[in-house]
């Protein structure tokens, strides 16, 4: 008995050790932000100073507003090319199946740096593509998609395969039995699929750098230009924000999920 | 019958028709580039680079960078899935939240968080480097880790335990060998990325940092596009021949259960 507490003792120690370790920097970071301080260590005061001139520094406000465009954008014509995508490879014989299957693995495995020159160099050659948003969201995309394609095809399998020869022969095409039978059967994979995706836009750095133009700044962007450089005291009022934003839509998204399964829970 | 199928089956060809386009013809145009000179001819002198030993020393040390902070992860979050997967926490949504929460914050601005507090501690240099990788990349490293401990099938475990096996025989025979596949993707997340980062020294490092990304990134910046595709081209091999091992070892694995 003495030793199990005694394990346990440690094993939460432990657990309180990597948290620290997780969240120090953060709220340094976030408790940071309430004083324009230059440099860490030194409080001046508490203030709301670095938020003022946060939300009037109009290169942060459009880079940040330029991040939500592209995640939103790329994410939504991924979940539906990849959603299309994965009902298609779902219904295919096995050698083009493989093969769809490892095209798709090839951006989820490839480091990002080599992903993001293979796209400069082709956009490069094709050059009516200009860089910015059109290179941006293509790249994006085409990054996006795959998760999309994993989010999905798990669920397909679930279905009832007849559902959809069943809308045929009732007369429907192909496209419309996909709009009324497939897809609201596939919604909350999508759902996930899109998330994703949005957040792999949002974190992306190495893409959006060589795929940008000078105009195109997304926070990643801005951040690793800025960061290289020195490190502005606004920017902790920025990423505190950004925090605060992303950790309220992942809790919401979690207790979102928990009250559905509850209730599923509840009902069987 | 055939009909519906075969309809169904279009539904992945604009995907296939995008994905020939924007992934297999860049990667085979980088493929080209590699291949040849400023002025478009054939030649090899692109990855005749690597006769340069500075290219090697760029090499090695984000091989060292790499096992390190793959190590270091591996050693904190082994533990840490451990103890998540077999506690009541594991039934607290809210705790396994807690950690897996930075997954899902910007790299770069958790990067920044590491070099507003230990810039000044430890100076720009291998050893902040090193924390900042760790700390990128650990949770990728729990996900893992976490998701196949907790899913473990606990018979195994009890048949072990009641056939007299010490907690540490336990652990060696049974808990880490079903544990592997966790262990090989966590690895996988980990060591490459590592290798193929170049904002964490650019922010945190100096130039004796300098890693295989930092070196393809320069080049890419300078405009030396048939040597930065090179070194694109290197990184994609190591990339699938990691890939491959631990595909290798994975299959294995599961071929013997």
């Amino acid at each position: 008995m003495k030793i199990k507490a005694w394990k346990k003792v440690i094993s939460y120690s432990f657990l309180a050790l990597i948290l620290i370790f997780t969240y120090l920097p953060i709220a340094v970071l976030v408790v940071y932000s309430f004083t324009d301080a230059r440099s860490i260590g030194v409080w001046t005061g508490f203030t709301f100073e670095l938020y003022a001139e946060l939300f009037s520094d109009q290169e942060i406000l459009s880079a940040i507003l330029n991040s939500v465009i592209l995640a939103v954008t790329s994410a939504g014509c991924a979940t539906i090319i990849g959603t299309f995508a994965a009902v298609g490879i779902y219904s295919m014989k096995r050698i083009p199946r493989k093969l769809m299957e490892g095209t798709n693995q090839i951006t989820m495995l490839n480091a990002d740096i080599v992903t993001a020159i293979a796209f400069m160099l082709f956009f490069l050659i094709v050059q009516f593509i200009p860089f910015g948003w059109a290179t941006l969201i293509i790249s994006h995309t085409m990054v996006c998609i795959p998760y999309v394609v994993m989010s999905v095809l798990p669920r397909l399998s679930q279905l009832n395969p007849n559902l959809y020869e069943a809308g045929q022969d009732l007369g429907a095409s192909p496209m419309r039995v996909m709009f009324t039978v497939m897809l609201p059967q596939l919604i909350t994979a999508m759902l996930a699929g899109f998330m994703l995706s949005v957040t792999i836009s949002l974190d992306d750095f190495v893409i959006t750098k060589f795929n940008s133009n000078s105009e195109v700044v997304t926070i990643s962007v801005y951040l690793y230009n800025k960061l290289k450089k020195g490190v502005k005291p606004v920017l902790r009022a920025m990423s505190t924000l950004i925090l605060v934003v992303v950790t309220a839509v992942v809790v919401g998204i979690n207790v979102g999920q928990k009250r559905r399964s509850d209730k599923v829970r509840k009902n069987v | 019958m055939n009909n519906s199928k075969l309809s169904k089956q279009m539904f992945a060809l604009p995907y296939a028709i995008l994905a020939v386009v924007f992934v297999i013809i860049p990667l085979v145009i980088m493929m080209f580039t590699a291949f040849v000179d400023g002025n478009g001819s054939f030649t090899f002198d692109n990855f005749l680079n690597f006769g340069n030993a500075d290219v090697w020393k760029v090499l090695g040390r984000s091989f060292i960078m790499a096992f390190l902070t793959t190590v270091i992860c591996l050693v904190l979050a082994y533990p840490t899935a451990m103890i998540l997967a077999n506690s009541r926490l594991n039934k607290s949504a809210t705790i396994v939240m807690l950690f897996v929460l930075p997954m899902w914050i910007n790299s770069l601005l958790r990067i920044y968080a590491v070099k507003l507090i230990f810039e000044d501690m430890l100076g720009r240099g291998f050893g902040l480097v090193l924390l900042g990788m760790v700390y990128d990349f650990f949770p990728f490293m729990l996900m893992p880790l976490y998701t196949i401990l907790a899913n473990m099938d606990h018979s195994y475990i009890e048949a072990a335990e009641d056939l007299g096996a010490s907690p540490l025989k336990n652990f060696l025979t049974v808990i880490l060998p079903l544990s592997v596949p966790g262990i090989i993707s966590g690895v996988l997340m980990v060591f490459m990325p590592t290798v193929s980062t170049f904002a964490v020294s650019d922010i945190l490092g100096n130039p004796d940092t300098y890693m295989f990304g930092n070196l393809i990134n320069y080049n890419m910046e300078k405009g030396y596009y048939n040597l930065g595709s090179a070194y694109s081209i290197v990184m994609l091999a190591l990339i699938g021949i990691t890939t491959l091992i631990a595909n290798r070892i994975t299959a294995v694995r599961g071929g013997k259960k």
